[in-house]
């Protein structure tokens, strides 16, 4: 029975959340859970380019700025445009993709440290040209955006329902559940689909997934391309959201954040990711309170609350990865990836019989019919 | 009849040096055909122009009245040309049965993918027990039936085998060539390039010798076996 009710339980406990944490610990946390599911967003992104495809994106943060100034820009008094959501929205998102697919585009031959070290790159190229093009308002950034409206209801202002006054953050909470759902239900339909079985593929080993038929240039810039989509589209509601984007919000810096957020929960798999995205957001906050621990313990602040909250949370990271090196929350597959060492974990097959007995140790290559040698 | 593979007068650099010095090679429809040589005679690098891994410098090669040159490596399944690469390359943390249905991946005939599986399961019975383990746990011998089956799931005209013997104990080698032999003769064309030179003219028709970049002897697998230039290089007497 436990599981007809749990969908269920789910739902109301997911409506009840906002409510709860405002009584509970005040308004600025829902505000805090709002940017918890803005990052849920984007690390489902990054978890199609990391997780499924297997291609280290450490510049992830750019389409997220991609789409954010794109929402600025059109919907703001900065040039002067207001452009309505159903417009933006899509526009973020595409352009976004195609900012991805430019970014895949010259690094399809690279793998790994080389993959990571360019993606970085184009991080920072973005963030700079940003920061010093006059048509995005430089490193004074766009303010006084237009909140986020469908219709003729707006996000940030407060509505009345059935009594109760909802200030803005909850609107835009259930908005941001909606679509991380929406996001959550699209990754999981890829990773059943053809194309996900092929970015599993390329992930596994490239070169035998060419000979099984697989295009893996095209297939690799549609992970870059995907990933950038959600990035975009996270960015545009993030734009409307904050009301004001400055360059500053898309620093290397977030980018880690990202990936560590997949790496943590458990990279490839959904859940794991969300809760990942979901703690790394809301964790830096909790530690907050330390620093009133230390005045009234020491009667005075020996370290400074911002830098002790991320040492605590570097801790915190580091041990995750030493205990669980597949994440809080992995996917089966990726679990048996990280504690398989060349084959010390061969379960026995069904039949009790030990496989494994007719290979010669390190693949020397000399059988015993075979006489080479001879130039 | 035309040759199914034509390759003629093929150049192939490798790093700097010219490791494949022109050379002449046929494949007919049907035919087990052998390409033996000992290390670094220019084998694995014919190979790899053949499956579009490395580009050749010169010469040609046509596969069903088709040129190869430049053509893409994912497009040679399509094309009917499989290869088993070398060191097996199956994808290691995917299921037996998730690997060999990636071999499919072209395919659209959903229903005759299924009749193929089942087929595959019927030629190879270890894999049919290990359908959900996944292929990384499988041993060497097992992970290269895997590769071959998986080869097969494409539906090929042709299968290029690089070294299938590599790495195997000698009780396995010997399974492995019946299993090549088995395939060839249910009527698929084989291109089997092997380092192991008695298992390979056992099993083939036809055999090409390859020595310095060039073919050096090429004759009936039979005939090779009796050749005293052959088995005094390759056979060790």
């Amino acid at each position: 029975m436990k599981s007809r009710y749990l969908p269920l339980l789910l739902v109301v406990g997911i409506a009840a959340l906002p409510f709860v944490t405002d009584i509970a610990l005040g308004r600025s946390w829902v505000r805090l859970l709002d940017f918890a599911l803005l990052y849920a967003m984007l690390a489902l992104g990054l978890n199609i380019v990391v997780g499924y495809a297997g291609l280290l994106d450490l510049g992830y943060v750019a389409f997220y700025a991609v789409g954010a100034y794109s929402y600025a820009m059109l919907a703001s008094p900065h040039i002067g445009i207001h452009l309505p959501l159903y417009v933006l929205l899509p526009t973020g998102a595409l352009l976004a993709a195609a900012f991805g697919a430019l970014l895949g585009a010259p690094t399809l031959g690279l793998r790994g440290d080389y993959l990571a070290i360019v993606t970085m790159g184009f991080g920072e190229i973005i963030r700079i040209f940003l920061r010093n093009l006059s048509i995005t308002n430089g490193p004074a950034g766009i303010d006084l955006i237009d909140p986020i409206a469908i219709g003729g209801f707006s996000f940030s202002a407060s509505h009345t329902l059935f009594g109760f006054t909802l200030p803005g953050i909850y609107n835009y909470y259930f908005l941001f559940v909606g679509l991380t759902t929406l996001i959550l239900l699209m990754s999981k339909r890829l990773e059943g689909s053809r194309i996900g079985r092929a970015w599993a593929a390329i992930r596994e080993d490239e070169i035998a997934a060419k000979a099984m038929g697989l295009n893996t240039k095209n297939l690799k810039l549609l992970a870059f391309a995907m990933g950038a989509t959600f990035g975009g589209i996270s960015g545009v509601l993030f734009a409307g959201f904050q009301g004001f984007v400055s360059p500053e919000s898309f620093t290397m810096n977030e980018s880690v954040m990202i990936l560590c957020m997949v790496v943590l929960g458990g990279m490839g798999h959904l859940r794991g990711v969300l809760l990942g995205a979901l703690l790394l957001a809301i964790l830096p906050e909790a530690f907050r309170p330390l620093a009133q621990l230390q005045q009234s313990a020491f009667d005075q602040v020996y370290l400074d609350p911002a830098n002790l909250r991320m040492l605590l949370f570097a801790v915190a990271l580091i041990a995750v990865m030493i205990l669980r090196p597949e994440g809080l929350w992995p996917s089966p597959v990726r679990k048996r990836e990280l504690h398989d060492k060349e084959g010390d974990d061969r379960p026995l097959p069904p039949s009790g019989q030990p496989t494994g007995s007719d290979s010669v140790p390190g693949h020397t290559g000399v059988s015993a019919a075979d006489a080479g040698g001879v130039a | 009849m035309s040759a199914l593979l034509e390759v003629k007068g093929l150049q192939v650099h490798y790093g700097g040096i010219q490791a494949v010095k022109g050379i002449d090679l046929d494949v007919h429809e049907g035919e087990l055909v052998t390409l033996i040589g000992a290390n670094g005679a220019g084998k694995t690098s014919t190979l790899n122009a053949l499956s579009g891994l490395l580009k050749p410098a010169a010469g040609s090669i046509t596969f069903a009245g088709q040129p190869l040159a430049g053509m893409p490596v994912h497009q040679l399944i399509t094309a009917g040309l499989a290869l088993v690469p070398e060191g097996r390359g199956v994808f290691p943390r995917l299921t037996v049965a998730e690997n060999l249905a990636m071999g499919a991946y072209v395919r659209a005939d959903q229903a005759e993918v299924r009749k193929d599986l089942d087929r595959m399961f019927g030629l190879f019975e270890r894999l049919h027990e290990r359908r959900d383990q996944k292929a990384g746990t499988l041993s060497g011998g097992e992970q290269q039936m895997l590769a071959i089956g998986r080869a097969l799931m494409g539906r090929p005209r042709m299968l290029l085998l690089d070294e299938p013997s590599m790495g195997l104990a000698p009780l396995m080698v010997q399974k492995i060539i019946a299993v090549i032999r088995q395939v060839a003769a249910e009527g698929m064309t084989v291109l089997l390039v092997e380092q192991n030179a008695r298992l390979a003219l056992q099993a083939a028709q036809r055999a090409y010798v390859m020595e310095g970049g060039r073919i050096s002897f090429s004759d009936t697998a039979h005939a090779c076996l009796n050749d005293p230039r052959v088995r005094a290089a390759y056979l060790g007497e």
